[in-house]
């Protein structure tokens, strides 16, 4: 059974109160077509759930295969550190159809963050090191692909769409009331 | 299941085709680790994962020394295209004819699908297999297993030279 190596931390991209009874870790890859429709998916889960979820996104960017995965996950990186990740996260998705650097820049300009620093940022690999971090933590709890979703530590290895996770969810949400 | 061969055994010799027109031994990797990866076939997705996540690992396993090789019974234009579509940068050996055979010295194959398990194997400098596992075919196992395996190498490795 793979789980998650890394544990969730001030450091990730969260969502949700930190005494949510249940966690559920992303890895994803912004240009993947099944993350575009996981999406949508963790929105109806988040809404489903209300605060008994907490949500974390991790970047895990298949660069040889997606050409703009790697500088989608670094720009959200720059925007993570400006505080408005979720905003970069959710506009790329969004947009994901159209991903390109010209995208990008627009949705930083978008959040009032400036185009210019985000291009300098990229041009210079600012935060590739912490994506590749967070890649290879992703590796070690043995991410096999993207989507990958994590429930309270433990790879979900069902399908990733609402009729799979959500059970899976109510299942320890359940557990949790009993205990 | 198969039964695939476990820790401490040789590995099998052999000579595939990596392209059309190059065949590569096992016996000339001898001196550092090899990592084979068994998988059922090209272009299914489970496997473009488990391919794509692999390519983008190659810098890991090279902090190792170590050689990845993916192994299906596909043939050597098959594993050409499929490589150069999903800009893999690692070699892809077709065990086409006789179909199966090294899955099968492996424990690797399923006889049933006429195709392999989706089995690893990590390999020692000596020759010796120090690590196997074998996935249910719809699971895509990750990389996990095979960097501990290279890193329980290291240390073995850095014990016996101590």
């Amino acid at each position: 059974m793979a789980t998650l190596r890394v544990p969730v931390t001030s450091n990730d991209h969260i969502q949700g109160i930190e005494d949510a009874a249940v966690t559920l870790v992303e890895y994803g890859d912004y240009e993947c077509p099944h993350c575009g429709v996981a999406y949508h998916v963790v929105k109806q889960l988040q809404k489903h759930f209300g605060s008994a979820l907490r949500f974390v996104f991790r970047n895990f960017p298949l660069a040889e295969i997606h050409p703009h995965a790697e500088s989608a996950a670094e720009a959200s990186e720059f925007a993570a550190a400006n505080e408005h990740f979720w905003e970069m996260h959710d506009g790329i998705f969004e947009n994901q159809q159209r991903l390109s650097s010209k995208l990008l820049f627009e949705l930083a300009a978008g959040i009032g963050l400036s185009a210019e620093n985000l291009r300098e940022s990229l041009a210079s690999h600012e935060y590739a090191p912490k994506v590749r971090q967070g890649f290879l933590g992703g590796v070690r709890s043995g991410v096999n692909g993207t989507p990958a979703f994590f429930i309270n530590g433990i790879r979900h290895d069902g399908a990733y769409d609402f009729e799979s996770l959500a059970p899976s969810i109510a299942r320890i949400l359940q557990l949790k009331k009993s205990a | 299941m198969t039964k695939i061969l476990p820790p401490g055994t040789v590995a099998p010799d052999f000579t595939l085709n990596v392209t059309p027109d190059q065949k590569i031994s096992l016996r000339e990797l001898r001196g550092r680790p090899v990592i084979l990866a068994f998988y059922p076939a090209d272009w299914s997705p489970v496997c473009g994962d488990q391919m794509a996540v692999y390519n983008e690992i190659l810098p890991e396993f090279e902090k190792h020394n170590a050689e990845l090789m993916g192994i299906s019974v596909d043939g050597p234009w098959c594993h050409a295209a499929f490589a150069k579509e999903r800009h893999l940068h690692f070699p892809l050996l077709a065990d086409f004819e006789p179909k199966g055979e090294v899955a099968k010295k492996y424990g690797a194959y399923r006889e049933k699908d006429g195709f392999c398990e989706r089995a690893l194997f990590v390999i020692d400098q000596d020759g010796k297999i120090s690590w196997s596992y074998v996935s249910p075919v719809a699971v895509n196992p990750g990389a996990e297993g095979i960097l501990q395996a290279l890193e329980d190498l290291q240390s073995t490795g850095a014990r016996k030279s101590a």
